[in-house]
């Protein structure tokens, strides 16, 4: 029961973690939850097609399927993310204080959700497939330490909400003032740690093979597998052995994110509202 | 809107043409074979020459998934039930790399770098 409590714990966190932040960057947006649910069972319903389909997609692509779907969706939401911020830097000044602007806001305030879900439904997506397949493999054993395998994952899902619960209500703390600030920050970090991992697949694919040197190795002063190494991996794409062109792909996200908020930003309102 | 368009297309221009540099170097990996079944990898030790990169042919032969997975060798793939899957390592310094089934941690095995 452990072992399938600490397998499924250990996929869901990572999801938990951008649902929280995403619930944060959210919290004034009506019929965010309707959203953010969405997202969430898309994600689960297409976790469930790839796990069927696993087998296949593997074979694409010489054999390379899964690291180039993996490579894909990140993208995805690395683009998402972007544009959200981006987005942000245009409308958040009305969402934020002008009472009149909040019927527009609301409006538009939805096409942003959209952009979020379909973040939610990535992350949920990436790790709720291997969930699956893990949790198929028990259905498909024998059925006295299926039960007791079940439970555990169970229990790991439970876990996993509660990291969820737990990253939402602590960036609620933060005075809405700073919130702003503090959730744009982390989500340009989540969205240039993607782009890094994308790369990562890319690489593994052997599709991307120039500047593919390791530049350093930190594992002794923090595993990427441990639990805060993990934390970190997710938040701000920490990676123990970088290569060059993680760090350049990692680099230039956060560069045109903050380029692009500018830009967007004095475009409308004469000032920036951009927090990078 | 416009701008960003811009943006992913020039990214994806960049990445096009990264592309045809891949090609030649996966020619020249290390080819090693591993089979899953009833629980147990086999062989549990494989062994790959150092400064030279590897593909890993990981062949599932049990009704389950498993997930092959190395820390040190940074790999990690999902081999479906009654499947196979190729992994690609980099060139690997001597040393001993040990992986296992992230699904099922009792099975065990490492590839030894010389």
């Amino acid at each position: 029961m452990l072992a399938a409590l600490i397998i499924v714990f250990r996929e869901v966190f990572e999801a938990g973690l951008i649902i929280g932040i995403v619930l944060a960057v959210t919290g004034s947006v009506r019929h965010r939850n309707r959203w953010i649910g969405g997202g969430v069972l898309a994600g689960v319903a297409a976790a469930c097609v790839v796990a069927a389909f696993a087998g296949a997609l593997s074979q694409l692509f010489a054999g390379m399927g899964q690291e180039l779907f993996n490579a894909a969706i990140l993208s995805v939401a690395v683009i998402m993310l972007t544009w959200h911020n981006i987005w942000m830097a245009r409308h958040g000044r009305e969402m934020a204080g002008e009472m009149r602007a909040i019927g527009q806001a609301v409006a538009a305030g939805t096409k942003s959700l959209l952009a979020l879900a379909v973040v939610v439904g990535v992350a949920v997506l990436r790790e709720g497939s291997e969930v699956a397949l893990f949790l198929y493999g028990v259905a498909a054993s024998d059925g006295g330490s299926a039960l007791s395998l079940a439970s555990g994952g169970v229990v790991g899902l439970a876990l996993g909400a509660a990291v969820c619960l737990l990253t939402y209500f602590g960036l609620m703390r933060i005075p809405p003032r700073a919130l702003f600030a503090t959730t744009t920050a982390l989500i340009t970090l989540l969205a240039a740690g993607m782009a890094a991992q994308a790369v990562a697949f890319l690489e593994r694919a052997n599709w991307l093979t120039s500047l593919d040197s390791v530049v350093w190795d930190s594992g002794w002063l923090l595993s990427q597998e441990s639990i805060v190494g993990r934390t970190m991996h997710t938040l701000i794409g920490y990676t123990d052995q970088p290569t060059e062109m993680q760090l350049l792909v990692y680099v230039a996200v956060l560069l045109v994110t903050v380029l692009l908020m500018r830009l967007s930003g004095s475009q409308h309102g004469g000032r920036a509202v951009a927090a990078g | 809107m416009s701008i960003i368009m811009r943006k992913l297309l020039l990214v994806a221009v960049c990445a096009i043409a990264v592309l045809p540099v891949s090609a030649s170097l996966a020619q020249q990996a290390t080819e090693l074979q591993v089979t899953y079944s009833k629980g147990q990898f086999q062989p549990t030790e494989l062994r790959a020459p150092a400064d030279k990169a590897i593909t890993i042919r990981v062949k599932n032969l049990d009704a389950k998934a498993i997930e092959f997975e190395s820390k040190t060798l940074r790999v990690e793939k999902v081999v479906a039930a009654n499947s196979e899957a190729l992994l690609n390592v980099r060139a690997q310094k001597p040393g001993r790399y040990e992986f296992f089934d992230e699904f099922n941690e009792k099975a065990r095995g490492a590839l030894v770098v010389q």
